[in-house]
């Protein structure tokens, strides 16, 4: 197959999806182009952990297809998805850190798992990638005696063990604390750019995620409400952008999980 | 009234649905089977934790419980004149029925649990979910490994059980109420036959094991992924083992000694 540079890697076409009876994705189109740092925001709720999911071949939508470098996702068989899964990478909002292995045996696992190099390279390869991420000296450590912080960091070294094609981080910055902020927002603009990789960001972070990304999606009730690069949505007047970008509880976006009147539930009233 | 039917047809298509999903879970073991025995390092550290584990408790359980059917067969043997039969009765019961039922009980209690609890936590926590997405497939890597572990555990364990529990009688035959010595094994030996016994025995633990690990992994792999989910997950492990060990543990027993 050719696929020439500009063929975008992931292709979500008009993907609807729901949780019982809660629609959380009505239409949702997006193109996620190769080598770029691609940011997916919207209020916490409107389902971007769950679009990870359903790239990731987790879930699968009701309606509608997702094509990860050139495949249908929902159409591969078992073995062909593992096999592409192995391309990508993905940091959990949690870690997802095996609990009964030490922080060098985490990042050790996938290449463990998938390759048979020897124990003296993957020393090697284990040691860069906790570098990497400024965590060497915690090798030792199990996951329970980490920080959010510093699991989310180990989760990444372990994301990025088997050169993935791309990396989905699903709020990367959640619990850093300044220094370690910025080394990370550098850090995924550098794998992004070194390792020639395609990185999709899940963030609420707005200054931090629009200072690395090249192109954004802002997502709102089920549907993607407005895209453009960081420079085109900060200088867009339409209220979604500004509302997000700055960050203003008022505005189209609805800060609440829908709910009967206010009122009305505070004193016990049917709606 | 149409509501209490509307109930019973809603609970019964709930308990068919559940039949249904854990078949295929055991399907998609079985096709994992493979993959797990020709790397043996992950299913000899289970049946470490699955089934050494369990061992001093099976050990201690099978003593008492051999002691306590020696004490009991003794006094109602003995209004007959035929203690000489104490070691038949010690070992007939024990390799039978108490050695495979009674260590399937424990086994359920003390690995199933665990199995459940530990299967459930690693749900809750994502860490199948990120497996899944570093292209490693959790039923291949976490649970075929614990399944085989319990399956192979489980007659070495009734087997210990029983064998103890033989021994556990000896002690309060012999030692403590006095009968012959040489009575009480060459008895055993000459009536307890090695297809009808021990092979059938043999045969209840593993259908046993393979019930119990089978229910301890499913109801972990399928526990709704939070704390009280996983704490239902495992009182059901156990609740259902025990109810299904006692179910199965009938039906063999007539199947296979019903007609003598
Ligand atoms: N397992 C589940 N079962 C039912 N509903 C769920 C489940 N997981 C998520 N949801 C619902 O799906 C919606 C989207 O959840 P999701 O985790 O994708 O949100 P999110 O955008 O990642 O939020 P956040 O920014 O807070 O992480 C939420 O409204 C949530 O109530
Ligand atoms: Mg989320």
């Amino acid at each position: 197959m050719d696929l020439s540079e500009h063929d975008p890697l992931i292709k979500i076409k008009n993907v609807h999806f729901s949780r019982g009876s809660k629609l959380i994705f009505d239409g949702v189109n997006m193109d996620i182009q190769r080598g770029k740092v691609t940011a997916i925001m919207g209020p916490s709720g409107t389902g971007k952990t769950t679009l990870l999911k359903l790239i990731g071949g987790q879930l699968r939508p009701s309606s509608g297809t997702i094509e990860v470098d050139g495949e249908n996702v929902h159409r591969l068989r078992h073995k062909q998805l593992y096999q592409l899964r192995k391309k990508m990478g993905m940091l959990f909002q949690s870690g997802a850190l095996l609990t009964d292995i030490s922080v060098f045996g985490n990042v050790a696992f996938p290449l463990r798992e998938h390759t048979k190099l020897p124990e003296s390279m993957i020393r090697h390869l284990v040691l860069m990638k906790l570098q990497a991420v400024g965590l060497r000296g915690a090798r030792d450590l199990m996951p329970a005696e980490l920080s959010g912080g510093m699991a989310r960091r180990v989760a990444l070294a372990r994301a990025i063990a088997l050169d993935p094609m791309m990396i989905m981080y699903d709020e990367p910055f959640t619990g850093q604390d300044p220094i370690s902020m910025g080394v990370l927002v550098r850090l995924i603009r550098l794998l992004n750019d070194v390792l020639g990789l395609s990185s999709i960001i899940v963030s609420h972070d707005v200054q931090e995620t629009c200072a690395i990304a090249d192109y954004v999606y802002l997502v709102s009730n089920g549907k993607v409400v407005e895209h453009g690069s960081p420079k085109q949505l900060a200088d867009s007047d339409s209220q979604w952008s500004q509302q997000f970008m700055q960050g203003m509880a008022d505005g189209p976006v609805p800060f609440h999980y829908a709910a009967k009147g206010y009122a009305k539930d505070l004193l016990g009233l049917e709606a | 009234m149409l509501n209490y039917f509307q109930q019973l047809g809603v609970t019964s298509l709930g308990i068919f649905e559940r039949l249904g999903r854990s078949s295929l879970f055991f399907v998609n073991i079985l096709l994992s089977i493979p993959g797990v025995i020709v790397r043996p390092r992950l299913l000899i550290a289970q049946i470490y934790s699955v089934g050494v584990l369990s061992f001093s408790l099976i050990l201690i359980s099978g003593l008492f419980v051999g002691m306590v059917i020696a004490l009991q067969g003794f006094y109602t043997l003995s209004d007959f004149g035929a203690e000489g039969m104490l070691g038949v009765m010690v070992a007939a019961s024990l390799v039978r029925e108490l050695g495979p039922v009674v260590s399937a009980l424990l086994f359920a209690g003390r690995a199933g649990s665990a199995l459940t609890a530990e299967i459930g936590l690693m749900k809750t926590t994502e860490q199948l979910s990120g497996m899944e997405m570093m292209a490693v497939d959790p039923i291949a890597r976490i649970v075929t490994p614990r399944f085989l572990a319990g399956l192979i555990s489980m007659p070495l364990l009734a087997t210990v059980f029983s064998a103890i529990g033989i021994l556990g009688g000896y002690f309060i035959g012999v030692g403590l109420l006095g009968i012959d010595e040489g009575g009480y094994w060459s008895q055993m030996q000459a009536k307890i036959d090695f297809n009808q016994d021990i092979i059938n025995g043999l045969i209840k633990s593993v259908i046993f094991g393979w019930l119990v690990t089978w229910i301890a992994v499913f109801e972990g792999y399928d526990a709704i992924p939070t704390s009280e989910g996983v704490s239902r997950a495992t009182t059901r492990t156990v609740v259902h083992s025990a109810f299904v060990i006692l179910l199965v543990d009938f039906i063999l027993t007539a199947l296979m000694f019903g007609d003598i």
